[in-house]
């Protein structure tokens, strides 16, 4: 489809490769693929015209993960880690260090932001049926990209060597012992001490600095190879490359630049409003994004009064506590992270997108929704009382959703999906 | 699930109460009879704002003058201080600052750890960060409900942190006020009744040199100062908040034109 | 395909405000970048650590006899203090063909520095101890004859040679260019030095 402008003439496209390109740009061109890279990737990658509201967070989560890069680069120029240095190190970097605060609160921001922009972009793939073939590899990487980020969040969140980092370690650390026969090793391998100590603080310093961010990024460039190889999902769930125009692409596609490069950047203008917001107001969020026990320094002879894991934990911290038996608990827990894995073979729908889904996946996608909520919140209370038997029901509701999902994704009824995108001007 | 107008009202009331402008302990007095002085102790807020830059340099004096010969405040240097609060170096040196100390060290307490582990069990903490750690409320709360309790080593007990090693440092200031509980009963497990002491209000014992509501400004003050250290550019913070959220306003703003033009290509 | 809508005004007018409001965006957000890689790169400046680790340093110089040196440190550089004899400050000049810079025009020091014995008064000076070549610390050889027989005493920097006079200033045919530097310095008390703030405040 040509993209026409509003008066009816063809929009200006940039050339694309063929002709001879002179000057510096031609030498560059001789030696690197750059324009072909340009025009494969973005000029002349068509995505369907139908994104809507659920779409930004994927360049968002880009955007973050830039912002974390940069950011903690700069920290680790001024943090020590050690366990008579990190926590003064913090202290040094927020009171002595010229921007220092900034520079701490856009990362420990940031943390917390990378996670919300990551469910609501994991949330549209099952909105819209963005796991389904021919993008299971794509939906498998980024599962492997957020198991990464759950890494690099939790050995992340150990560096202040608050007494919130210190209880945290020790209670994530000491589930691996659950793990029968090798558990107890294990768990000592992992640690590199008797208890959660400074060579433990060492080790998750590394991981967090280098390895982790390198197999990110790793992940993320094969997420997005995946991503050009398949060609987006939309609203919609229909295919756009099964009709093409006289000129080879897609009727409901439009080039990546300049309509979604634009587009994005308004996504990318908003975001950084509400990081601004809470950078510069609110950056301990209530104490949900820097938790109160973490102002004091980590003391082995002291537990906090409740330890809790950060919020982005707490749903599947909540499933832990709901089990009474600690084994139990850990496994239904990685049960719980990696159900996601599954997703695109438990779904048995003929149909991708909600739009057209019945009654019985809507459902259950509201269900599962409000409960993944309700365990994030129950996470973060204490366990007791009511909250534990609500816990209960929240977390059999959140494996209700997996498990039954080949049975009422296939009794679903469906509507009948249209030919082309659904697409209102704006 | 049908709202229940009279409950709403109800709650709406309440919050508007705990909403309220905090009265002083002394109007609570007052207002309610000496007889029931204390008893919504829980419910005490600080009610201060770092902004207040003539309390949060009372509470420097008052903490040299109270806290600093246990406490230290190890990531605050003086100097730090003395540009925040706006107290020119001549004052610094001369009011605040101890005699052989250099502005440009942290403040430190003059008592020896070891000897603090000794005499009080534990070592006072640093306190630069404990409003951050615990907030503004728990510190007041803490510093207006020691009570006389002669079973102590050091004569005395706190509502807000029960078997707190610290001595009522204070006591010259508030006076001293003993605390009267009650006996409350009710159902226990297997049928027993269990019965234990509640506490009702506190009983003025003997005055101290500030009048109630004269040290309830001096904690709020101390509570204040604390505040800052705990934070200190926060203020600054704000300040630069205001237009980093302006511009970037503007900014998205001009990307949603931009956008609306290019898509009008889009049909 | 849909019907387009209708917009008022041709092609130039659409594309060259499709222009003009790109241009604008991208130069609000340039701004925005510079303005947010300040604090980056301002974070690298001395922290408060340091700039209260390099307040200006005192020094007692009762106990310092004739004719012996003592160092001191400020802003983590070596601080030369020399008490001169009569004799050390004679033998500073009748030699000015052999330096390079005898009258200090290129060299770092303070007004009051800018003199033959370049101090503020001639029994103390004061220098940075470290070689104007590549950074070394010069050794003392204040004896008239130590290195060979008309050196009139100074300093000799053992990492390429570099040879100073009693005043700092350097020889011809060392490797450094420049006289040692002289710090800001003062004299708040008789025997009392105070480097790194003089009339003009610390520095």
């Amino acid at each position: 489809m040509a993209v026409k402008t509003a008066s009816g003439a063809a929009a200006p496209m940039p050339a694309s490769g063929g002709a001879a390109k002179s000057g510096l740009w031609g030498w560059l061109n001789k030696r690197l693929p750059v324009e072909e890279f340009l025009a494969k990737e973005a000029t002349e990658y068509y995505a369907p015209k139908n994104f809507n509201f659920w779409y930004y967070f994927g360049s968002l989560a880009a955007v973050v993960l830039v912002l974390q890069l940069v950011t903690g680069i700069f920290l680790t120029m001024f943090y020590k880690p050690g366990e008579t240095t990190a926590f003064d190190s913090v202290q040094f970097i927020m009171r002595e260090v010229d921007w220092g605060w900034l520079i701490r609160y856009l990362h420990s921001s940031g943390a917390s932001f990378f996670f919300i922009v990551v469910y609501l972009h994991m949330f549209r793939a099952f909105l819209y049926g963005s796991y389904k073939a021919p993008r299971e590899l794509l939906w498998l990487l980024g599962m492997l990209v957020y198991l990464a980020l759950m890494a690099e969040a939790f050995m992340g969140y150990v560096l202040p060597w608050g007494n919130m980092s210190f209880w945290g370690a020790q209670v994530i650390v000491n589930l691996f012992g659950t793990i029968p026969g090798i558990g107890p090793d294990l768990v000592l391998w992992i640690r590199g001490d008797y208890g959660i100590a400074d060579a433990t603080l060492n080790r998750f310093f590394s991981l967090h600095v280098a390895a982790v961010p390198l197999a990110l990024l790793l992940l993320v460039m094969l997420h997005l190879v995946a991503l050009h190889q398949v060609g987006s999902n939309n609203p919609d769930g229909i295919e756009i490359k099964e009709k093409l125009g006289a000129d080879g692409k897609p009727l409901d596609g439009i080039p990546f630049h300049p309509y979604y490069t634009v587009k994005d950047f308004v996504g990318i203008g908003v975001f950084l409003v509400l990081l601004a917001i809470v950078v510069f107001f609110v950056p301990t969020f209530g104490g949900v994004f820097l938790e109160a026990p973490n102002w004091e320094p980590a003391n082995p002879m002291s537990t906090p009064e409740h330890i809790a894991p950060v919020w982005y934990f707490t749903p599947f911290y909540a499933i832990l506590r709901a089990v009474p038996d600690q084994r139990m608990g850990a496994l239904l827990m990685l049960i719980a992270v990696m159900a996601f894995l599954f997703v695109p073979w438990l779904d048995r729908s003929r149909v991708k997108s909600m739009r057209y889904r019945g009654w019985m996946s809507r459902t259950a996608l509201a269900i599962f929704a409000v409960s993944f909520v309700a365990l994030g919140y129950l996470g973060m209370q204490p366990a007791e009382g009511l909250y534990v038997l609500l816990a209960r029901i929240f977390a059999a509701l959140y494996f209700a959703f997996f498990f039954l999902m080949p049975l009422y994704s296939w009794l679903d009824p469906v509507k009948p999906v249209p030919e082309r995108v659904v697409y209102h001007a704006h | 699930m049908r709202i229940d107008l009279r409950a709403l009202l109800a709650a709406a009331l309440l919050i508007a109460v705990a909403c309220a402008p905090q009265r002083l302990p002394a109007a609570e007095a007052a207002a309610e009879g000496a007889a029931k002085f204390g008893a919504d102790w829980e419910s005490w807020r600080a009610g201060t704002s770092v902004a207040d830059l003539a309390s949060v340099q009372r509470g420097a004096r008052n903490f040299v003058g109270y806290c600093l010969g246990c406490h230290a405040l190890k990531y605050e240097r003086w100097s730090r201080l003395g540009d925040d609060l706006h107290i020119p170096a001549p004052l610094l040196e001369k009011d605040l600052l101890p005699p052989g100390r250099k502005t440009t060290e942290y403040i430190q307490t003059s008592m020896p750890a070891a000897d603090a582990e000794n005499w009080f069990g534990k070592a006072p903490p640093d306190l630069s960060l404990m409003v951050r750690a615990r907030g503004t409320n728990y510190i007041y709360q803490y510093l207006t409900t020691f009570y006389v309790d002669p079973g102590r080593q050091t004569g005395v007990n706190n509502l807000r942190f029960p078997t707190t090693a610290m001595p009522h440092v204070l006591s010259e200031l508030e006076g001293l006020k003993g605390a009267v509980f009650r006996t409350v009963t009710h159902a226990g497990p297997g049928g027993t009744t269990v019965s234990e002491q509640v506490f009702d209000h506190f009983e003025p014992l003997a005055p101290g040199r500030m009048s109630l509501e004269e040290y309830d400004g001096f904690v709020r003050d101390t509570v204040n100062f604390l505040d800052y250290v705990s934070d200190p550019q926060q203020l600054q913070r704000h300040q630069l908040g205001v237009w980093v959220v302006l511009f970037l306003l503007l900014f998205t703003w001009l990307t949603w034109l931009v956008k609306r033009e290019y898509w009008k290509d889009v049909h | 395909m849909a019907d387009h809508a209708g917009v008022a005004g041709g092609d130039e007018v659409d594309l060259s405000r499709r222009k003009f409001l790109t241009r604008a965006t991208i130069a609000t957000g340039a701004v925005g970048t510079v303005f947010a890689a300040i604090p980056f790169v301002e974070s690298w400046a001395p922290s408060e650590r340091a700039r209260a680790a390099g307040v200006p340093t005192e020094l007692d110089l009762s106990k310092l006899e004739a004719g012996q040196m003592t160092t001191t440190v400020w802003r983590r550089s070596p601080i030369y203090v020399v008490r001169r004899t009569p004799d050390m400050v004679a033998r500073i000049a009748g030699h000015d063909a052999d330096l390079k810079d005898p009258n200090s025009d290129q060299s770092d020091q303070p007004a009051y520095a800018k003199n033959p014995l370049r101090s503020r008064n001639p029994e103390f000076l004061v220098l940075i101890g470290t070689c104007t070549h590549l950074g070394c610390l010069p050794k003392q050889r204040f004896a008239a004859g130590e290195l060979y027989p008309s050196w009139p005493g100074g300093f000799f920097c053992p990492c390429h040679g570099s040879r100073f006079d009693l005043a700092g200033r350097v020889f011809d045919g060392s490797p450094a260019s420049l006289n040692l530097r002289v710090p800001p310095y003062s004299y708040p008390k008789e025997h009392l030095l105070l480097v790194g703030a003089d009339e003009k405040g610390a520095v």
